[in-house]
């Protein structure tokens, strides 16, 4: 059942040392501010799940939050490379992660399972591809009813899934519009999700399609506006492209990085996303 | 060589040319992303484009940084979830081509976006796949597009991320593939086609100012070229003008301009 959190307390009630979170959000919508306050509180041993790592996991890798990774894209799109991503598979700084690595299709049918409570997903998939030779937990499995051969790959169940949203309303119903990516999928195959959302409404005056997690599939509703930046959110703020140009350089020196996440992640709170994105007009 | 256009502008006004409208089309971000949009701003106005965020039939004004951004899902005929673009719209056979980059490509057009060096001690790690081997091998049919240098066509690739026609010959069937895979591969300075018994890129068009020796030097094997090589055609006016305008816009929007 949902209830309405400070950011504070529902990373410190939903996430502790050792287990398995996911911050999802394909591009869009994602769970910054909740990376950050897990960055604050100092969370050791994380199993983190992401289909595409991206900014946010480079900071929690380099801030040293992360034991292993589940993934199946690890670039800052259109930019370059994981920067700290790369040393510490490069270089072990400030420690080597374990990384489990699969393709996008193979993942997203992971979270599918999940959501479903199978113990597997299968799909046409890795077809010639080398990953299964690095990741045992790629297997085959034969059809029962055509013996065709087909890739399995084992359930997603996070302990814990953050999201970030577009709105709650009162009771604690989640409201995602635009690219939706696996956010419900991964919401459904947790334990527990907590979900960070740019407003909090009456009324959602949406249209009957719209995707909504009741609140009974949320455990923690925390509002805070911007907290996507630098991702976005659909009619909100735009992508801050800039700002993931910018990323590139700030990662490529552990010093900097360091010096960057003290100023902007350390040393503030949730309550500085709401300047640091570029408002879209809304009546 | 006072050619009014670059061989990067050459590039991708050759690959836009390799799409129609009837297309159903995967988009690749980077180098791809840009070929389809030019498809789309010029002869192929009906082309579909699929990103892989779920955004099917998009008509972005600029080129999208990221394969989620917003513009992408303003302008698509419907978004759909990430699980549901790859089981339904991809491995359900809907996509005509899939448009893919490459870090490193070996003759057979075997893809690797993986790593450099071991897998697990790499000297460089690359992205991964995202949502490659599995284009590669479901959509009807690839087309790949880099520019060409000996880090990047290399005789032996340091991970199969995707596969292209393997070891050539008949390997794709041998696999249980029934799409054709890569049919084209589209560089700086040829186009490239895998021989129909032995699947292996053959040059099959030089572009404007380009020697065989120039494709030679940059290229990690010793390639083979068409008994008919072709000269591919130069941009036109329309053609370069709504690449440097996509660019530019693009440019302008991200605030790299």
């Amino acid at each position: 059942m949902a209830e309405f959190m400070s950011l504070r307390d529902a990373v410190a009630t939903h996430l502790s040392d050792g287990m398995m979170a996911a911050f999802e959000g394909f591009t869009h919508l994602m769970p910054y501010a909740a990376a950050h306050e897990v960055i604050r509180q100092q969370r050791r041993d994380l199993t983190v799940v992401r289909m595409t790592p991206d900014v946010i996991y480079d900071q929690m890798i380099g801030m040293g939050c992360v034991a292993k990774l589940i993934f199946s894209y690890a670039g800052n799109p259109g930019v370059g490379l994981l920067r700290r991503l790369r040393d510490s598979l490069e270089n072990g700084w400030p420690h080597r992660i374990e990384i489990v690595e699969h393709s996008h299709a193979a993942l997203a049918h992971a979270y599918e399972a999940g959501a479903s409570k199978l113990p597997f997903a299968v799909l046409r998939g890795y077809v010639g591809a080398e990953l299964p030779i690095v990741n045992p937990e790629i297997r085959e499995i034969t059809c029962p009813f055509t013996g065709q051969t087909l890739a399995a790959v084992p359930a997603i169940n996070p302990d814990v899934t953050f999201i970030h949203a577009l709105k709650a309303d009162r009771r604690g119903n989640v409201l995602i519009e635009g690219i939706v990516g696996v956010q419900k999928e991964a919401v459904l195959a947790a334990k527990a999700a907590v979900v960070t959302v740019e407003e909090i409404v009456d009324s959602f005056e949406s249209h009957p399609n719209a995707l909504v997690l009741p609140h009974w599939t949320v455990d923690a509703v925390v509002h805070v506006p911007g907290g996507a930046h630098p991702s976005y959110a659909h009619g909100y703020y735009p992508r801050d492209n800039a700002a993931y140009i910018a990323w590139d350089r700030i990662a490529a020196d552990r010093d900097r990085f360091i010096d960057w996440m003290t100023e902007h992640v350390l040393q503030v709170d949730e309550t500085v996303f709401a300047g640091r994105v570029a408002w879209s007009d809304r009546s | 060589m006072s050619r009014d256009f670059t061989p990067d502008e050459m590039m991708t006004i050759a690959a836009a040319r390799m799409l129609t409208s009837q297309d159903v089309c995967f988009v690749g971000i980077g180098p791809p992303s840009a070929a389809c949009n030019v498809a789309r701003l010029t002869h192929a106005p009906d082309i579909t484009l699929i990103y892989e965020s779920g955004t099917i039939g998009t008509e972005p004004s600029v080129l999208p940084l990221s394969i989620g951004d917003g513009e992408l899902c303003d302008t698509a005929l419907t978004t759909v979830s990430v699980p549901e673009m790859f089981r339904y719209w991809l491995q359900g056979g809907h996509i005509t081509i899939g448009f893919l980059g490459a870090a490193q490509i070996d003759r057979f057009a075997n893809i690797n976006t993986t790593v450099i060096g071991d897998y697990e001690t790499p000297k460089t790690r690359l992205p991964g796949g995202g949502g490659a081997p599995e284009i590669a091998s479901l959509s009807q049919k690839v087309f790949v597009t880099m520019k060409q240098s000996r880090r990047g066509m290399v005789e032996t690739i340091d991970f199969f991320t995707s596969f292209g026609h393997g070891e050539g010959g008949d390997h794709r069937r041998r696999m249980g593939l029934e799409t054709a895979g890569p049919v084209a591969l589209i560089t700086d300075l040829a186009l490239w086609e895998p021989d129909a018994d032995t699947g292996e890129l053959t040059v099959t068009s030089l572009h404007p100012g380009v020697t065989a020796e120039m494709v030679r030097d940059t290229c990690g094997w010793q390639p083979r070229f068409a008994a008919n090589l072709a000269k591919t055609v130069p941009p036109d006016a329309t053609e370069l003008s709504v690449l440097r305008e996509l660019k530019a816009r693009t440019a302008r929007a991200h605030g790299t301009g």
